[in-house]
């Protein structure tokens, strides 16, 4: 059996191959990663620049030749109420959204890694909001709220709770609410498949060990669970924040920045003048203003999972 | 809670049989909740799509009535409203494009995406670590910033009012996040195996491609479920770059198509909301339990 | 004997520079030699393997195989096997087809394939479990489709690393006498890395001691435990580990087995005082912990008194022993390095 194993041709090889590209890191390393770095820089560096481009411009939808105005555009965009409004907006609907999600998502994914029948079921239906189109179902919702068929206020009207319809979309501070709610609705089941994939990471035998020095299921879940998973808990929380932070879909269906521009945020606002209003030198200012934000709370959350990673 | 738990050990042993009632009764009450949690969350994220699909089956005359019980048939239901949806609207064109475009652009996004993450987690440059980062923050540019300067590039490659400019344009949005998300998988992955394949005679392409490949399937499902969704639900661009009917996507056409000045067509627009958030569920809830028995079966701890 | 691999003044940096991993190391291996590369984790034992695989690229020096120097080769043309730690079986292969998975960039025939494989899995008795997963296979069982895997493409010679130590205490130690019948049985080159002394002694035809990248000691097992080159080897080799005695600028060694009552000790000798603390009673064996004095500084010792030795020893007492003076060992206290003997006074006993 020995000679069998060593009469294999062998020598010859070894002198004559020589390395193929295939086999050279360096070489791979670049041809994969080059494609992706050269789509970025056209599609998404150059237009950044450029937008930064159009701030200082008289650029116009109707009169698209560049012409330099400075720092215009700025003061009449800051001179503008809504814009202040639509930064507080964009903060607001932000952090609260944010919060919920993460909070409704943890619960959420707790229930998606449990074993119960009809599971298949429920994470058909628990993903819907996600798969959904936001334009799409934000018109269900528009339906939900409308000032005069929507069935909460006919539930809420028959259970005897209110007497009038609550004018969802009339009232500024309903109207924002129900933009954040819609966004929640929207965001918690993408957060919890992400929270999903920390809790089935987390090894079995840490949970049984945990049972067996006497942790009962709020000391696990605070203790072992939430710890454990806190890096996508933060991943979760910085996908929610960035889709409610730069979306308008939800805004521009469900109240078109409306009642009087109380729930416009910024990247609303800047479509709305950018767009609608043909002024793409004040929409690129609104708009700017989205990435140095988002940046700081990225960096901010990015930075807390590395802390954590490394204890 | 826990004080049958502390006090256990000085019991005597007569006592477990309270013990053990005690438990059981609590076992009840944990799959009670368990059961109540996930039909309440079920019901709070599909009662919507229930609603829905009843309002689209409504006759005007019991719809526009405040005083009927909008989770009822009030008249008899209705398929007018439906056919009007697939015989008097684009929506079959709407629908369509949406899928071609997602499909596209998933194909697109893991084509650039793949080889992308794998050179930056594996292939140990000096610059991978810095590239990473930068290619997540390229994710946080977003689309409400660049739609304006990108316009122009759309009209500056004649792809102004057609459905490809969204083909070129949507893996902006998911490239960046996807390759974020598959170098996340990618470091999990033992990196013995595909060592054991270059030893085994393979180069590091064929490693690649035999045993990372296969392995990081929960991150590819992952891939095309994200960049799937991104791409069908994206607005701004679609809004901006498409005027004609003919070109639109779902989340433009249909709004578009059946908001006519003040005028809903309430019914129909019910209908198209059901008829597209069905189906991507339903294949997504596939792949969701694929990409959860990958994790389980321990495929990704090797 | 021709020589398969050898290395030589292999030098791998890590981190810029700032790490020696291998540190100038000279090695060549026989064919059909099962060679132990011994040392503490961190001593660059793994690093050299990956380097002779071509998972590593040396910063300078050679590596040749088969007579050519491979340098810059990837490992897929060195022919080369190697079975790590983990034994990265490929979970989403059936045990065939991870057999097989070698066989595939040969460009052999499928069935020439199929029925290479399945020599290998015969020969490892293993050919039952062929249509399994990995995750369904037990931690031995795992073991040998990884050597099944190792052979099936005859390799100029299998690379091992750690093989043995994610198997259970018992496991082990058949695992250990099937690997050492197995490379007897297809007499391939076997390099095999581990930390385990015991393992390297049952195994090794050679012992090369790494520590710090450096290579310490290169020598057949009785050679290194008898002979360490300085006191690393000597008191990483052997449980417990040799006595270090210091005298005169020099740290005379002893085995414990070697520190007796002196009725026991035959030929010339050395005479000390025993001052015995405490007893360990092992597999038979009389574990003997105290402080010596006579040889030269008081310093703490271990005696090992086989079963044969029924001396009563008392802790809190002190007793007398003997050294066979051809037992005794001298380093330098400042290199560690093997010196020449200094002169003690002997007796005959």
């Amino acid at each position: 059996m020995a000679e069998l194993v060593r009469d294999a041709p062998r020598r010859q090889e070894l002198d004559g191959t020589r390395r193929r590209l295939a086999d050279r890191d360096g070489f791979l390393a670049w041809i994969f990663l080059v494609p992706t770095v050269v789509y970025i820089i056209v599609l998404v560096a150059i237009p950044f620049f450029l937008a930064i481009a159009f701030a200082f411009s008289d650029v116009t939808a109707g009169n698209p030749s560049y012409d330099w105005v400075g720092l215009e555009n700025f003061s009449r965009v800051f001179d503008d109420p809504v814009f202040w409004q639509a930064l507080r907006n964009t903060f607001v609907f932000t952090a609260i959204s944010m919060v919920l999600i993460v909070v409704f998502g943890k619960v959420l994914a707790m229930v998606l890694v449990a074993d119960f029948r009809g599971k298949w079921l429920v994470r058909f239906l628990v993903l819907l909001p996600w798969t959904t189109p936001v334009a799409l179902s934000s018109i269900t919702w528009l339906w939900l709220l409308h000032s005069i068929y929507s069935p909460i206020d006919w539930v809420l009207r028959n259970v005897g709770l209110i007497e009038d319809n609550s004018y969802f979309l009339g009232k500024p501070a309903l109207a924002m609410g129900s933009v954040i709610a819609v966004h929640v609705w929207r965001l918690v089941p993408l957060a919890a498949v992400i929270m999903m994939v920390g809790i089935l990471s987390i090894p079995d035998d840490l949970i049984e060990a945990s049972r067996i020095d006497g942790a009962g299921f709020w000391r696990r879940l605070f203790e072992i669970t939430i710890p454990l998973t806190f890096p996508l808990i933060a991943v979760a929380a910085l996908f929610g924040a960035i889709f409610t932070f730069t979306d308008m879909a939800v805004v521009y269906v469900l109240t078109g920045g409306g009642p009087t521009n109380s729930t416009h945020v910024l990247a609303s606002w800047s479509f709305v003048r950018g767009i609608g209003g043909g002024d793409i030198g004040q929409g690129a200012v609104i708009a700017l203003f989205l990435f140095p934000l988002l940046l700081a709370a990225a960096i901010l959350i990015l930075r807390s999972v590395r802390k954590m990673e490394t204890i | 809670m826990a004080a049958p738990v502390a006090s256990s050990e000085e019991r005597p042993l007569a006592d477990t049989a309270r013990l053990r009632r005690h438990y059981a009764m609590r076992a009840v009450l944990g799959r009670v909740s368990l059961y109540l949690v996930a039909i309440l969350a079920a019901l709070a994220c599909a009662v919507p799509f229930v609603w829905s699909t009843l309002t689209a089956t409504k006759l005007n005359a019991d719809l526009y009535n405040p005083n009927n019980n909008p989770f009822l048939y009030n008249k008899p239901p209705t398929a007018d409203h439906v056919m009007f949806l697939f015989n008097n609207t684009a929506f079959t064109t709407f629908a369509w494009n949406t899928l071609w475009v997602g499909l596209l652009v998933v194909l697109i996004t893991l084509v650039l995406g793949v080889p992308a993450a794998y050179s930056i987690a594996r292939l140990n440059r000096p610059w991978s670590t810095p590239m990473g980062i930068a290619i997540f923050f390229v994710y946080l540019v977003p689309p409400s910033l660049l739609f304006l300067s990108l316009s122009r590039i759309v009209v500056a490659a004649g792809l102004q009012d057609s459905t490809w400019s969204l083909v070129l344009i949507y893996p902006t949005i998911t490239v960046p996040v996807s390759t974020w998300l598959l170098i996340g998988f990618l470091k999990a992955l033992p990196r013995d195996i595909e060592e054991q394949a270059m030893v085994d005679g393979y180069s590091r392409l064929g490693a690649m491609l035999h045993t990372i490949l296969p392995l990081l399937f929960p991150g590819i499902v992952a891939v095309i479920v994200f960049a799937f969704t991104l791409t069908a639900s994206e607005f701004i661009y679609a809004l901006t770059f498409i005027s004609p009917t003919q070109e639109k996507v779902v989340s433009t056409g249909v709004p578009t198509e059946l908001i006519r000045g003040d005028v809903f067509f309430w019914q129909s627009l019910q209908a198209a909301n059901i008829f597209v958030a069905v189906p991507i569920a339903f294949v997504f809830n596939l792949f969701l339990a694929r990409f959860i028995s990958g994790f389980t079966m321990g495929a990704v701890k090797g | 004997m021709s020589v398969t691999v050898e290395v030589s003044n292999l030098i791998k940096q890590f981190d810029g520079g700032h790490v020696r991993a291998i540190d100038d190391v000279n090695l060549a291996i026989e064919e059909g030699e099962y060679l132990v590369l011994l040392g503490p984790s961190g001593c660059g034992k793994t690093t050299l393997l990956r380097t002779i695989a071509g998972l590593e690229q040396p910063t300078s020096g050679d590596v040749l195989i088969a007579g050519s120097v491979v340098n810059g080769l990837p490992p897929r043309v060195r022919k080369v096997a190697m079975v790590f730690q983990s034994y990265a079986l490929y979970p989403h292969k059936t045990v065939l087809a991870n057999i097989v998975f070698p066989l595939k960039p040969e460009k052999l025939p499928k069935q020439e394939r199929e029925s290479k494989a399945r020599w290998a899995a015969e020969l490892l008795g293993i050919d039952q479990l062929l249509d399994r997963k990995p995750r369904q296979l037990s931690g031995g069982e795992r073991q040998r489709v990884a050597l099944a895997r190792a052979l099936v493409r005859a390799p100029h010679v299998f690379l091992l690393d750690e093989p043995l130590s994610n198997l259970d205490a018992k496991l082990r130690a058949s695992a250990r006498d099937e690997l050492k019948r197995f490379q007897q049985r297809v007499g391939t080159t076997t390099v095999y890395v581990t930390h385990d002394q015991a393992e390297a002694m049952g195994l090794g035809d050679r012992i090369a001691v790494m520590d710090k990248g450096k290579l310490r000691q290169l020598g057949h097992p009785v050679e290194v435990y008898d002979d360490p080159a300085d006191t690393f080897v000597a008191t990483f080799i052997g449980s417990p580990p040799m006595n270090l005695v210091p005298r005169d600028g020099t740290l005379v060694g002893f085995r414990p087995e070697h520190l007796l009552p002196v009725s026991h000790v035959t030929g010339e000798r050395v005479d000390v005082t025993f001052h015995v603390d405490r007893i360990e009673h092992l597999s038979g064996d009389r574990h003997v912990y105290g402080t010596v004095s006579g040889l030269g500084e008081e310093n703490r010792v271990i005696a090992r008194l086989p079963a044969t030795v029924t001396d009563p020893v008392t802790p809190g007492e002190a007793h007398a022993f003997g050294v066979n003076i051809d037992r005794l060992r001298f380093f330098g206290a400042e290199s560690g390095t093997r010196t020449e003997p200094i002169r003690v006074d002997a007796k005959h006993g």
